[in-house]
């Protein structure tokens, strides 16, 4: 289909800025020679582009969404409706306090559940996005060990199943990522951690339940050799969803989390977001919170020996009241959530394992993993194929390729708003298309065949990259 | 208690069952006991949708909603077109994740593209990506960009926000880069002071400053982007989106890279975000742009179509060597900027650039009029520095009639905003509240 600049024609365009009704007066600088190029074009015209490529997207609203490791649940109404209120958005972030006091009031509220979910003492609003979040908490750990003069601490250890997030946030807070194996059973490998602990750690970074939709069994011991060693814990909460309400990260040994409320809380992901990542702690790191925090539900102050800030003023605050909103509606009975995303997950890992390789075959959290590879070494039908024929049943794919743990991964992660004949539709296009992977495995070579364009060559966009339209 | 879970009891224990477990506690007997939580958790009873709606409707009645604001300081409050929220709202936007899955999300990869050729031709630049979170995390990875074995001390003007530069800082703090302001005199960055800390640093880097500044002045770019260059490092411009519809761009300037705060493309106020950074660059330094790029390619047929690419710079490939750790960023708000920037069109680019630059500037000679002086000579777009005898007495009188007034700095000084939204009629009746008041 034709860009919005194709359909550009000079001299067409939407009247929208009144007449000036005071003297017309710019600034007297140097004279601006070259013009943006933007469209021209009416508002009808405007609305079915959009319409159009609204129609070559899918959302959780088009269909089945099984993608591992994001959470495509269900994204209430009710949360677009209340962060639409005026009363929130149409707030200056630098309006006097006593002017907001419904929205400080609303994030001290939504502090508190998220504490009671996770065990901490404090939640920061600060991070827009999970490795946001990430970064923040890893700059919290950072600034703990320099306060206590241990700045020597420069390590931080990732499980190979880790997601990419983690050694790269690792990076951005200055810190060496090593990588500890994973074993035979899909879990930190408890020797190998051992190993790699030691005066130099300045904490983990864990998943759990992991990549693998795993529940580490021996996390207890693991954070207690972790703190032993003078480490620190940090909890990646992406697969916090598997376990809201039945385990708090806190209790188990850890220190630092942070969660994505695009992903357990229901706020809708925007085709890339935004999320809003809030990063909780336990006590002794709220010296170290940064932008301003608020315990008494009106004064918002600076920690005293704050990071800093993350984002230019409080993170994303409309994504924050829709999971408040979530949250009210929900309300204590959390471990609903968790009950029956990890009854999907393991209900579609029954009804395939007959035919599919499951990667570590045993009871699986919120998401289960299936190793494509020996049907690959037999068939040269990789999971990036099944992936493509699953477009043709209207299914959003997997999570592919990923964890790297895992060979011809397909990640899959059902959430707990799927009803079971969805999930028995997916089970029976899986089926099928592993039927065609020996019948006839060019059909699935050639997937997909009904989506608007066909298979699309990544490495020609890679090599000869075209980022923008060329005008003429 | 609310619910989105669409399973009844009986069929879940029946699913349970049927795949060989009694019920959910013989489920859930992975998790280790000591692991679990002991008891209820302290949360209240869940809502039905009714009790939620007037729950934190009540919550948003508890705030002000100004009804004429003079205050931007980092969120300007633009007119939002009617068809930005229509389009925007379309569910098969806002419900999609990440385009991992091209063939079935061209609709999102292709806005992202046509919203990266309209950054790209808004800063003047080659290229864009498609977006970060705020402006000013968008300014510390640009800074970042900036950084090699060589090179890592970054510069700022003093007359940056602190909002900014606080970002800056903290992003520095982790990866331990040395941050050094250049004092500002009269409300502009000291060129001769940055010439000389320049020179005396070979590990120089970049230096950003902002456009129009914080006291709302365009600084004499041409010198400042000289300066920065004459000592081999990058000049970085953190720019008003709108303001480029009466300034040179950055790329006209010569600039290495454009950043900037994007909400007022179409974004609301927001309490604060989600807001939109934006980042534009040389095609050389395509290789260090932190974030998502898209870009064209072909299917199999030889169709044009969109992928998410140079893919190798991310961390889900490059792990701890990628050039950035963003994985979300704020592609929903980027859609709003493109449909904003669709609207308006040319035309109106440069129509709300001048409606800004002629109500700030009425503004300020009435302003002076009753005495409340502009504090700095520098020429000015949408903001401006002016004396008052009493910010806080004024703003307490402004904010009885509804009026949100500037925001009250250092020395007793305001920072006024205008935009188009600020009517004569609107300018007026501030200065009517501030001669009763004094």
């Amino acid at each position: 289909m034709k860009l919005i600049f194709e359909k550009s024609i000079p001299g067409r365009g939407q009247d929208i800025f009144p007449k000036c009704d005071v003297p017309v007066k710019m600034p007297n600088v140097k004279a601006k020679e070259i013009k943006a190029r933007l469209p021209e074009i009416s508002e009808n015209e405007m609305g079915r582009h959009y319409t159009a490529l609204a129609k070559r997207a899918h959302g959780v609203n088009d269909g089945f969404y099984p993608l591992g490791s994001c959470t495509m649940k269900h994204n209430p109404r009710i949360n677009e409706k209340m962060a639409n209120l005026p009363g929130f958005a149409k707030l200056h972030p630098l309006q006097p306090e006593h002017t907001v006091q419904g929205a400080n009031e609303l994030i001290t509220e939504l502090e508190q559940f998220l504490c009671e979910i996770t065990g901490m003492d404090a939640v920061t609003f600060q991070p827009a996005a999970g490795a946001h979040g990430e970064f923040a908490g890893l700059l919290l750990i950072k600034a703990y060990h320099h306060d206590r003069g241990e700045a020597e601490r420069n390590e931080i250890l990732v499980p190979d199943a880790a997601h990419g997030t983690n050694p790269a946030s690792a990076t951005m807070a200055g810190y060496k990522s090593i990588t500890i194996k994973s074993n035979e059973n899909g879990t930190v490998d408890i020797e190998d951690l051992k190993a790699h602990l030691g005066p130099k750690t300045a904490g983990l970074m864990l998943t759990n339940p992991n990549t693998v939709g795993l529940f580490d069994p021996n996390i207890m011991e693991i954070t207690r050799l972790v703190h032993e060693a003078g480490g620190l814990c940090y909890y990646d909460g992406a697969n916090l969803n598997a376990v809201i309400g039945i385990v708090r990260p806190a209790d188990i040994g850890f220190d630092v989390i942070h969660m994505n409320l695009h992903k357990t809380f229901s706020t809708p992901h925007g085709g890339g977001g935004p999320g809003s990542g809030p990063c909780g702690c336990k006590d002794f790191l709220m010296p170290f919170l940064p932008g301003l925090t608020c315990k008494d539900g009106k004064e918002y102050k600076r920690a005293e020996k704050s990071i800093g800030n993350l984002t230019g003023f409080y993170g994303n605050f409309l994504v924050n009241v829709k999971a408040y909103t979530y949250l009210l509606t929900i309300g204590k009975d959390v471990a609903s959530l968790a009950q029956n995303a990890v009854l999907n997950a393991n209900y579609m890992q029954e009804k395939l394992k007959d035919i599919y390789p499951i990667a570590f075959d045993t009871t699986c959290m919120h998401e289960f993993v299936i190793g494509l590879d020996p049907i690959y070494r037999k068939t040269h039908v990789s999971a990036l194929d099944v992936a493509k024929a699953l477009l043709d049943y209207g299914i959003h794919p997997p999570t592919i390729y990923f964890p790297l743990i895992v060979h011809e991964a397909l990640m899959i992660e059902p959430t707990e708003t799927e009803t079971r004949e969805t999930l028995d539709e997916a089970i029976e296009a899986f089926r099928e298309i592993y039927d065609r992977i020996f019948n006839s495995p060019e059909s699935v070579q050639q997937a997909p065949q009904t989506t608007p364009v066909l298979r699309l060559d990544d490495t020609r966009a890679a090599r000869e990259p075209h980022l923008r339209y060329t005008f003429d | 208690m609310g619910t989105f879970i669409p399973n009844t009891r009986e069929e879940q224990l029946k699913m349970l069952k049927e795949i060989g477990y009694k019920d959910f506690d013989d489920l859930f007997k992975i998790i280790p006991d000591e692991a679990k939580v002991k008891g209820e958790l302290n949360l209240p009873e869940g809502l039905n949708e009714i009790e939620v709606d007037r729950k934190v409707q009540g919550l948003a009645n508890k705030n002000v909603v100004f009804r004429s604001i003079f205050r931007g300081a980092g969120a300007y409050n633009h007119y939002v077109p009617s068809a930005v929220d229509a389009i925007a709202g379309k569910e098969e936007f806002l419900t999609a994740y990440t385009p991992y899955q091209a063939e079935i999300s061209q609709g999102i990869l292709q806005s992202i593209f046509e919203y990266q050729t309209m950054i790209a031709e808004i800063t003047g630049m080659d290229i864009a990506n498609a977006s970060l979170y705020d402006g000013a995390s968008a300014a510390a990875e640009a800074c970042w960009m900036c950084k090699d074995r060589k090179h890592s001390t970054i510069y700022v003007s003093g007359a940056l926000d602190w909002r900014i530069l606080e970002v800056i800082k903290t992003y520095s703090f982790g990866r331990e880069s040395k941050v050094v302001v250049i004092p500002d005199k009269d409300g502009v960055t000291d060129a001769d002071a940055l010439r000389k800390a320049l020179a005396d640093d070979p590990e120089a880097s970049c230096f950003l400053m902002q456009y129009p500044n914080f006291y709302g002045i365009v600084e004499d770019v041409d010198e400042l982007c000289k300066a920065t260059h004459e000592a081999d490092a990058k000049f970085i411009m953190y720019c008003h989106p709108l303001a480029l519809g009466a300034l040179r761009s950055p790329g006209e300037v010569g600039a290495d890279i454009a950043v900037g705060e994007g909400q007022p493309l179409g974004l609301g106020l927001e309490f604060g975000g989600p807001y939109l950074g934006f980042l534009s660059t040389k095609e050389e330094n395509m290789r260090t742009i932190p974030g998502r790029l898209i870009g064209e390619t072909v299917d199999t047929k030889g169709d044009r179509g969109f992928v998410l690419t140079i893919q190798a710079r991310e961390q889900h490939i490059r792990r701890e060597k990628a050039s950035s750790n963003v994985c979300s960023n704020e592609a929903w708000c980027a859609l709003r900027a493109g449909i904003y920037l669709s609207t308006i069109g040319p035309k109106g680019f440069e129509e709300v650039a001048t409606l800004c630059s002629s109500k700030a500037h009425y503004m300020a000679d009435e302003l002076g009029k009753i005495g409340m002086n502009l504090v700095y000579g520098g020429e000015f777009w949408n903001e401006f520095v002016t004396t008052c005898p009493d910010a806080e007495k004024l703003n307490a009188a402004l904010e009885e009639r509804g009026i949100l007034g500037g925001l009250p700095i250092c020395d007793g000084n305001i920072l006024w905003c205008c935009t188009e939204l600020n009517s004569k009629e609107d300018i007026d009746e501030v200065i009517a509240a501030a001669k009763e008041v004094f």
